[in-house]
């Protein structure tokens, strides 16, 4: 009898983040869910496979969790890597964003954007790891829905997600195509997703997404340098030149943006300018002063 | 026998590194853009060859401990190339023992009696979530 009164007096217990959200959720909506994310259950260890092919499918793609295996799991470890995850995102040409936040998390459901959560379901000394997409919550309720293994809408407590995500690390991720920004996260952020994109060849779908991001934050340099670089990477040498332009332009004293435009006029054979921008980055200097002085005698020595 | 692997240890490194830094298509000190992810990265230094060698024989590590898991070599390639510098370094030498998600449609069945119990009681404090049953 104590023994359960205890369990009750338990049970009512409440997860920090939920409880603030619940009390207070501020422009959240009371309650969202998607019903757009098409449902893949999971096939034997395949729950990172079937999370990534339905936030995948979802952003326009035809994939299915077959198509995911070879990119993500790890036949040895019977299971699936959260960096492959990721890896795999950008493969797929998609901006990969990381969710920490209850509030962010729940912000992009309302935005209509499924996430991709890591949990583990079990304990910390026995461990239970697993990858679901969140489709929707309830904040009245208190509940927050599901695709999850063979359950096409599991409705969990808030409270137990919570648990159950801070045991994996709060590790979520929005999976977006590249011209869509997730509700919440910083320039940063997106930018590091897009460079991402860069990192695996998939150059117009980087150009598309610094696009975007230079949409929402025109001044952001790291954006301006992607776009360059992303035309570069995609031959289009005209439309790089006009983007470190612009980058030069707005921040004159970024040398990298100088060093970059160098390159990209040298290339066009335009190598009286571009000895001016060399010359420019040289001066203004900073970390990378070695490589704008290789710039520099390059282009001068005529390649 | 330790003291013998140690020693190999010790020259493989070195050698490692020159060999890579000679089998690299360029030379380090090239004529480069400066590429986005070194615009985003916060670190006020200079890059030297010693850091950029790290950091590509790290990366051939991650490419090898996938391929261990029993991943095919092209796709360990891809897989890695796929990952930031900061990301390799975070996951090198323990692709073994970092969480990998494998779901929970099986291996409930191998979970002992006392463990079933004990997950029962926190699922019921919402601790847990394994069992359907319990909402």
């Amino acid at each position: 009898m104590a023994a359960a009164l205890l369990v009750l007096a338990l049970a009512a217990c409440a997860t920090p983040q939920a409880e603030r959200l619940v009390r207070d959720p501020g422009a959240l909506p009371a309650r969202a869910e998607l019903t757009t994310v098409p449902f893949f259950p999971q096939e034997l260890y395949y729950c990172g496979p079937a999370a990534l092919a339905m936030v995948l499918a979802w952003s326009g793609l035809p994939v299915t969790q077959e198509d995911m295996v070879p990119q993500v799991y790890s036949p040895e470890r019977e299971g699936t890597l959260r960096t492959d995850i990721v890896g795999a995102a950008r493969r797929n040409g998609r901006l990969a964003v990381p969710v920490t936040t209850l509030a962010d998390l729940l912000a992009e459901l309302a935005a209509g954007h499924p996430v991709l959560v890591f949990q583990n379901l079990a304990l910390d000394w026995f461990p239970q790891w697993h990858f679901a997409v969140a489709i929707g919550y309830d904040l009245e309720a208190r509940e927050i829905v599901l695709h999850s293994g063979l359950d096409e809408r599991r409705v969990t407590v808030l409270d137990t997600f919570e648990n159950t995500w801070r045991r994996g690390d709060y590790w979520a991720l929005v999976v977006l195509p590249p011209d869509t920004l997730p509700a919440r996260a910083d320039a940063t952020a997106v930018v590091q997703a897009a460079a991402g994109l860069e990192r695996v060849g998939r150059h117009r779908d980087a150009v598309d997404a610094y696009g975007t991001i230079l949409g929402r934050w025109p001044g952001n340099f790291a954006a301006g340098m992607g776009l360059g670089n992303a035309y570069y990477g995609a031959g289009n040498l005209a439309a790089a030149e006009m983007s470190f332009r612009g980058v030069t332009g707005r921040h004159p004293m970024q040398a990298a943006g100088w060093n970059n435009l160098a390159h990209v006029l040298a290339e066009r054979g335009l190598k009286a300018e571009a000895v001016v921008a060399a010359r420019r980055a040289v001066e203004i200097g900073g970390r990378d002063i070695d490589t704008y002085r290789t710039t520099l005698r390059t282009i001068e020595t005529g390649q | 026998m330790i003291a013998f692997r140690q020693l190999c240890k010790a020259i493989a490194i070195p050698v490692a590194a020159i060999v890579t830094m000679a089998s690299l298509p360029l030379p380090f000190a090239r004529a480069a853009l400066v590429s986005t992810d070194r615009v985003i990265e916060q670190a006020p230094v200079a890059q030297d060859d010693r850091q950029r060698v790290m950091q590509f024989l790290e990366r051939q590590d991650v490419r090898e401990q996938m391929q261990a898991l029993g991943v095919d070599p092209d796709e360990a390639a891809a897989r890695a190339a796929a990952l930031s510098d900061a990301e390799v370094s975070r996951i090198v030498g323990q692709l073994d023992s970092l969480p990998a998600g494998e779901g929970v449609a099986t291996t409930i069945i191998i979970v002992g009696a006392v463990i079933f119990v004990v997950l029962l009681i926190t699922d019921i404090l919402g601790l847990t979530d394994i069992f359907t049953f319990v909402n």
